[in-house]
């Protein structure tokens, strides 16, 4: 059976790493990935204001695509593409006025919703689904010695409505990387905020935010840290020369999605990993393992 | 009324009597009534009542985009759009022709653009204010999935955002009904043009012939057309093959 892919924007174009190496690692586990057709923008941060129902037509649409597919759910990797869409979803099966007046504003669509999709992030994919004992198995080249700080930031398991795991104290991309062969370090500012938005107009608060994070994950001596959203991965690893003219002892670790970590260890090649995306190349932190 | 004037030339007044009725309808145009035939084209309907068009057409067959129109029909709170020389008239129209909507045009020299997303929201930075609401597609007369190829560009997608407004006649009526502001059929544009310069795939078939053209092998053939008079030129092109 084919699962349905919602890749998201930025996945497409900047964090194409992220794209390539969700594929790859599928399709090592024989699981059938087809990209949506005719997805648009999740709409970005969900909107607080129910009554400000324009906000829910981005990713309502997108649940009609997924019906138009003949599927029932569909699986995302960007943790901020999950938590609008699973919100959006939440709201208008919670609300039956707001989702008929959704309908109608949308007439030219063939398809209704009616709340009849789920929404899936990729870790609960490969947990429940998968099952991390299958992954395990397909491991070919184990991540053995390698230390790595798992950061879920605030979108992945927050609010507790979306949460697939403790909304304090996420352990599933631990459980992940274990199955990979590679060391999880303890990391308490794991669901701390990586100061998202703020990149645009106050990159200050980034470097901060940059500094405690990565600086929390150097101190538990980890050697790479891995995210699900491709913001938090641009400003932990695009805002580290600030953080360094911060803080002069700043430690420059590279960060990672956690699927490049599942496509290295399936041994598939550069093309599904895509390091020259990266602000701080992963190779030298790697080869020191002998895994690059 | 904007892009019309008024002409005695032709009118919708001759004596009938005696010859078979035409059907008509009743509409409104620019908020005056007028009865119409029923089979006639909005374009058509306009200058039937003495209206010379001297704005707001242009080919006349659906292609340039000049003569864009909305119109709303009676207990319908939809507004509808279409292109008044290929749109028939209905019994209850209240149309408006819109031939020119202002817009900001990102002026750029194509040659030093890279194709992707950065030089799509440097030139038109207003497309990530959509917010898929989809009023875009709504409005086009075309019938294209407007919102899904900003949607394109807004990924960087330039293939599918060519390919998905390469209909587009530019009329504006996406743009001047999108509540984001955005100019859509310039985004087009700019999409089908950094396909063309950046994207498109080589042809080794135009580079031969080409380099034939180059060559001077047709110089004869050129000539020889040059010197023929008008008909037997018009003669010749109706007898050309086409694909």
């Amino acid at each position: 059976m084919k699962l349905i892919y919602y890749p998201g924007c930025t996945v497409k174009n900047h964090a194409r790493n992220f794209d390539v190496s969700t594929v790859s690692s599928m399709e090592r586990l024989d699981v059938e990935v087809e990209e949506l057709s005719r997805w648009n923008c999740c709409g970005t941060v969900h909107c607080l204001a129910s009554d400000n129902l324009i906000n829910r037509v981005a990713p309502v649409t997108n649940l009609i695509r997924v019906k138009e597919a003949q599927a029932s759910e569909f699986m995302t990797s960007c943790a901020m593409c999950y938590n609008t869409l699973k919100r959006a979803n939440i709201d208008v099966k919670k609300r039956a006025d707001a989702l008929e007046t959704l309908n109608e504003f949308m007439y030219l669509e063939e398809t209704k919703y009616a709340g009849d999709v789920e929404v899936l992030h990729l870790l609960e994919y490969l947990r429940d689904r998968v099952t991390f004992e299958k992954l395990a198995a397909r491991v070919k080249k184990p991540l053995a010695g390698l230390k790595v700080a798992c950061y879920y930031g605030c979108l992945l398991v927050r609010p507790k409505e979306v949460a697939f795991d403790d909304v304090e104290n996420p352990t599933i991309m631990e459980d992940l990387i274990r199955a990979l062969g590679a060391t999880p370090v303890p990391f308490p500012l794991k669901t701390d905020c990586c100061g998202a938005y703020h990149t645009v107009g106050k990159p200050e608060i980034i470097a901060e935010r940059t500094d405690k994070i990565m600086g929390s994950a150097h101190e538990e001596q980890a050697d790479l840290v891995i995210v699900s959203c491709p913001l938090c991965a641009y400003n932990l690893d695009f805002r580290q020369e600030d953080a360094r003219r911060l803080n002069p002892d700043f430690h420059h670790l590279p960060v990672l999605y956690f699927t490049q970590l599942m496509a290295l260890a399936f041994g598939c090649d550069e093309s599904a990993l895509r390091f020259d995306l990266h602000h701080i190349d992963p190779k030298p932190a790697l080869a020191g393992l002998g895994l690059a | 009324m904007g892009g019309v004037r008024q002409t005695e030339t032709e009118g919708g007044k001759a004596d009938n009597q005696g010859q078979p009725q035409a059907r008509t309808v009743t509409i409104s145009i620019m908020g005056k009534r007028a009865q119409v035939p029923e089979d006639a084209t909005i374009m058509r309907a306009i200058e039937h009542t003495g209206q010379q068009i001297i704005r707001g057409a242009g080919c006349r067959e659906g292609f340039c985009g000049a003569c864009g129109t909305i119109y709303r029909m009676p207990g319908d709170y939809r507004i509808h759009t279409g292109l008044a020389c290929t749109t028939m008239v209905k019994e209850g129209m209240a149309l408006a022709q819109v031939p020119y909507v202002p817009m900001e045009k990102a002026v750029y020299d194509l040659e030093a653009l890279t194709p992707d997303v950065d030089t799509i929201k440097r030139l038109y930075p207003s497309i990530f204010r959509c917010v898929a609401c989809g009023t875009c597609t709504k409005a086009c007369p075309q019938g294209l999935q407007v919102m899904d190829y900003v949607q394109a560009a807004k990924r960087g997608d330039i293939a599918d955002l060519m390919e998905l407004s390469f209909d587009c006649v530019a009329c504006g009526l996406c743009a001047l009904r999108c509540p984001a502001e955005i100019v859509q059929h310039k985004v087009g544009i700019l999409g089908k043009r950094l396909y063309g310069r950046y994207l498109r795939k080589e042809s080794k078939e135009l580079d031969a012939r080409l380099q034939e053209v180059k060559d001077r092998k047709f110089d004869s053939e050129y000539a020889e057309l040059m010197s023929l008079g008008r008909e037997a030129l018009s003669e010749r092109y109706y007898a050309r093959d086409s694909e």
